[in-house]
């Protein structure tokens, strides 16, 4: 992949690295701020790393916030969201691609449509709506907008697409239902584009910060960001108290990323253009 | 559905029967997240709805209908202008910047040098991190007195300005975290367009004796036009719905200075009750969104070259 002359190594590397040390400062400076106590947040000249460090900041992160519950909380709705997501798209695509109903090409664009319309367009009735279900403060209030994904159907449509219909057509003959087709057949044959598609939902659930703020107010049953811009509220100027929140919110979506790297990228570049 | 023909027969189902177990959820999902909603907003953008009042009450259209008297108060009001002006001056700064930084990023990942996958698991750290924690990390990092970046600015003898506090900085404070943050997603994808250009491209141009900066100007840029228009559609239409960087570091202070369209909707609405109003904020939102999109697809015929 070598497509122009070769800039000199050099050149290369010092543009790489440059780029590398903007993008990871605010990382070092988030962990030795975290590990400050109070008073060293203001001493001047500031310490780049803490004199003393201490572990203060995490105590007390978790003493004033229920900050395990909360950890929790974010993964239950998001590998929550994330299921619902695969399971509802998937089984909306395989209709459009491989069942025929009338209109299905008018209602695929109308879905499709829905991926112009900002959230701020229905936040407000939604929010109507939810006070009146009585959901505010529940899971299912941000759980549930996850059965109605048009990203997810999109792409799930184009995998589906691809997949010959004679495999289908095997199946049928064998004398599987429609149901079974979609899953013994269709699903497994998707399941790049769902392991990539379950990577991504996942990561829009965990760092979802709009919808969920409205929703959740209750700190028992808040998520991560949440729990972050309340922390923020609060100790506003106790920046290790913020940074070590922060740093914690960061580990179990990076963990994810280091066994998932692959999934990750597939799943940015789903949503650009092929040539 | 253009592959209907072509692809052949599907399975022998033609009617919405047997389609529609498979199409419920995801049609109350549309029903109950679109178009419900989407029906009441437009009726609570036409009123003076306060949030309190019972909106299926009898009499409540009697009561609380005002026309389009909150498109009108919006568009003659000097707020709104602000807020665009504020998010123009945020676009014509991210926009380039982000561009610039992404292309680089792109074409440092698409050689296959020693240590590239490092570069690339760093550029994309801060795509992982959430929006709430990246803000939180650079408010502490742009605070005045003991934040980071002023702490190295002194380094260099030069004392920098309160970022987040000062009506001129607050705006380019925003888009240095939004470049930040966003660089490493756009520079992945302008990387897969660059990995799709043929090489053959670039060995012909080596023959003819044509520099790196000209094959980059000549070969590279115009092939990736398509991933170019990709990533100005998607960064334009997230500039006009900046929010959590907003309410976390400047909770669209100071004096207003980053107040921004979303973040002026979730406050009408949730901190002032003015519903009617916000609906309708939030309608003159979805309309920008759809005209930048418009004219992105328009414009994109005149220098998008599809032909890679």
């Amino acid at each position: 992949m070598i497509h122009k002359k070769r800039l000199s190594a050099a050149a290369y590397y010092l543009l790489g690295t440059l780029i590398a040390v903007l993008a990871t400062i605010p990382f070092l400076w988030m962990i030795t701020t975290s590990l400050k106590a109070r008073g060293a947040l203001m001493s001047i000249p500031i310490e780049w790393i803490p004199k003393e460090p201490t572990l203060a900041a995490y105590v007390k992160v978790f003493s004033k916030f229920p900050f395990f519950r909360t950890i929790g909380n974010s993964l239950f709705i998001s590998v929550t969201y994330t299921v619902i997501t695969l399971i509802s798209a998937s089984m909306a695509a395989f209709a459009f691609a491989k069942l025929e109903f009338p209109r299905a090409g008018m209602l695929l664009k109308v879905f499709l449509a829905t991926m112009m319309i900002p959230t701020q367009v229905t936040m407000i009735p939604l929010f109507v709506v939810m006070n009146k279900m009585q959901l505010i403060n529940t899971y299912s209030s941000v759980i549930l907008p996850s059965i109605f994904r048009p990203f997810a159907i999109f792409l799930l449509v184009q995998q589906m697409r691809t997949i010959p219909n004679d495999y289908l057509d095997a199946a049928r003959i064998d004398g599987a239902s429609t149901f079974r087709v979609y899953f013994r057949v269709a699903l497994p044959l998707c399941r790049p584009t769902l392991a990539t598609l379950s990577i991504t939902t996942f990561m829009e659930a965990w760092n979802d910060y709009l919808w969920p703020l409205l929703m959740l107010t209750d700190k028992v049953k808040m998520t991560l960001p949440i729990a972050l811009s309340t922390l923020n509220g609060q100790y506003s100027t106790e920046y290790n108290v913020l940074m070590a929140g922060s740093l914690i919110s960061m580990v179990p979506i990076i963990l994810v990323y280091i066994f998932a790297q692959k999934y990750f990228e597939n799943g940015m570049m789903a949503g650009g253009i092929k040539g | 559905m253009k592959s209907e023909k072509s692809r052949g027969r599907r399975l022998n189902e033609r009617s919405f029967f047997s389609a529609s177990p498979f199409l419920t959820a995801s049609l109350i999902g549309f029903a109950i997240f679109y178009f419900v909603p989407m029906v009441i907003s437009v009726v609570i953008s036409l009123t003076d709805w306060n949030g309190l009042d019972r909106l299926l009450a009898p009499g409540f259209m009697a009561e609380h209908f005002i026309g389009l008297d909150n498109y009108k108060a919006i568009l003659t009001g000097t707020e709104f202008w602000k807020v665009l002006k504020n998010t123009l001056v945020y676009i014509v700064l991210y926009i380039p910047l982000m561009l610039m930084v992404s292309t680089a990023i792109a074409a440092l990942l698409s050689r296959q040098r020693r240590g590239v996958g490092v570069f690339r698991v760093l550029y994309y750290i801060p795509v992982l991190t959430s929006w709430v924690a990246s803000s939180l990390i650079w408010k502490s990092l742009l605070s005045p007195q003991y934040g980071a970046m002023n702490g190295i600015l002194a380094i260099f003898g030069i004392e920098g300005p309160g970022w987040l506090t000062d009506e001129k900085w607050a705006m380019p404070a925003i888009v240095l975290v939004s470049v930040w943050k966003d660089m490493g997603f756009f520079g992945l994808i302008l990387l897969s367009g660059m990995v799709g250009i043929d090489r053959t491209y670039y060995e012909a141009a080596e023959i003819d004796g044509a520099g790196p900066w000209t094959r980059f100007l000549k070969i590279t840029l115009p092939l990736l036009t398509p991933s170019l228009f990709y990533v100005l559609i998607v960064s334009l239409i997230n500039s006009f719905q900046l929010f959590p960087q907003i309410m976390i570091m400047t909770d669209g202070g100071p004096n207003g200075a980053t107040q921004v369209m979303v973040e002026r909707i979730y406050k009408y609405g949730f901190r002032y009750f003015r519903m009617g109003y916000a609906s309708a904020f939030s309608w003159i939102l979805f309309i920008i969104i759809m005209i930048c999109t418009a004219v992105q697809m328009r414009g994109q015929k005149r220098w998008v070259n599809y032909d890679t």
